[in-house]
């Protein structure tokens, strides 16, 4: 009998534990928003971190990118060779690369690479009492560290998911054309036919704007609320990575359904 | 850190960016080829319009002239009503047959614009008088069946 409410106060706790995060994030995300347009001015913050998070991420977002396509043209080839249609590998590639592939992948990247330092430097900052004694020299810490970074994020999303999209179709071009020699013009002519620059690739420049909110959100929020210790923080970072990966998944379904139901 | 370098450093990746996006819209997307708002409307009636799509091109000699803009039942008549995008610098004769065709044995289906000798030409709203719908290939089955019957039986007599 005890066992039982045993169990059932402790799915009542881990309900009231996740409400709590939940209101905290809303919270933080409004008190974030506030301090976002007067910060704007500097440039040179924003600068610095969108350095540190967009080209130190340049590298792993196009070799990632690369290969990915080059994947994508040998299995698509596969399947296509069997119903004659190989041509239509340049649609088959561009059309999964530029609506799910790049957003996705580059974002799930972004959030194992620099979220996750993010999260790390942060939550850093708070264990060595930087963030504190920045409150006592009346900096605001949400304004001087966090807020650049969240900007950096939304910034910094897209243009790595574009840059994937396109290193991709490179890399389908390389092994599609170059190796197994399907007609050049057919795999750009089909491509270009089906894909729709308003439709599919503003989408998926919008959808990695969101997940450039998501990640940059949940990235600083972890850092700033993780346990001042080295065990907080590693599990801050591990959180960030964790719940940014799951966050984006589920955003993805939510923003494919609203953008594509109606298409056909 | 050397701020110049960083800000070069950024100023390359935002640039890379931007390439990536023209990239897109010239190169793997139809931007520049056609723009869905210049142009002139068509409107074309189909006993059946098979699989046609809204955006399948709109071809004339195997060149594309527009794009398919929205399809529609007419309630009255229970035809397929097609509208069309025309670029403007074609023009169309009054008696253009419009027909929808596959392009290869699985791809996509267009409508295919065959000009006639009419030297009065379409206008914006103007409407295909002579259209040739989809081919459905059951149909198309049991036409071929049943000539082949009426040809056997034919042969006994």
């Amino acid at each position: 009998m005890m066992n039982v409410l045993d169990l059932i106060e402790g799915l009542g706790a881990s309900i009231t534990g996740s409400l709590k995060r939940l209101g905290l994030l809303a919270r933080f995300f409004i008190n974030l928003l506030r301090v976002i347009a007067p910060m704007l001015k500097r440039v040179d913050l924003h600068i610095k971190q969108i350095y540190f998070v967009g080209v130190r991420s340049l590298a792993i977002t196009i070799v990632s990118g690369l290969f990915v396509g080059m994947v994508l043209a040998v299995q698509g080839y596969e399947v296509l060779q069997r119903f004659g249609s190989v041509e239509s590998l340049g649609s088959l590639v561009a059309l999964s690369l530029v609506r799910e592939l790049g957003p996705v992948v580059a974002a799930l990247l972004f959030a194992g690479r620099a979220g996750s330092a993010m999260t790390a430097e942060i939550g850093l900052m708070v264990a060595t009492e930087q963030i504190a004694a920045m409150d006592m020299m009346a900096v605001n810490p949400m304004a001087r560290v966090i807020a650049p970074r969240f900007v950096a994020s939304i910034i910094a999303l897209p243009i790595l998911a574009m840059i994937f999209s396109t290193a991709g179709i490179i890399g389908s071009y390389m092994v599609g054309v170059e190796l197994i020699g399907i007609d050049s013009g057919a795999f750009w002519s089909q491509m270009r036919v089906s894909v729709d620059f308003r439709v599919d690739v503003l989408n998926g420049l919008y959808k990695a704007i969101v997940f450039g909110i998501a990640v940059g959100l949940l990235s600083v929020f972890e850092g700033y609320y993780s346990a001042p210790t080295a065990e907080g923080v590693s599990s801050a970072t591990t959180r960030t990575v964790v719940i940014s990966s799951l966050t984006i998944l589920v955003l993805d379904f939510v923003l494919t359904v609203l953008m594509f139901r109606g298409l056909n | 850190m050397n701020r110049s370098r960083t800000n070069l450093a950024v100023g390359f990746f935002v640039a890379l960016g931007m390439a990536a996006v023209v990239f897109m819209a010239l190169k793997v997307g139809n931007l520049a080829s056609f723009d869905s708002s210049e142009g002139y409307q068509l409107e074309a009636r189909f006993d059946n319009i098979g699989g046609l799509k809204v955006r399948a091109p709109v071809k004339s000699a195997g060149v594309v002239v527009g794009r398919v803009e929205a399809i529609y039942l007419d309630g009255e008549t229970y035809e397929g009503v097609v509208q069309i995008r025309i670029r403007p610098q074609y023009r169309f004769s009054n008696d253009t047959i419009a027909s929808i065709l596959t392009s290869g044995l699985l791809g996509e289906q267009y409508l295919s614009l065959e000009a006639g000798g009419d030297p009065q030409y379409l206008n914006d709203g103007g409407r295909f008088t002579k259209t040739q719908s989809a081919m459905v290939l059951e149909k198309l089955i049991a036409q071929f069946l049943y000539s082949k019957a009426s040809e056997g039986s034919g042969d006994r007599k």
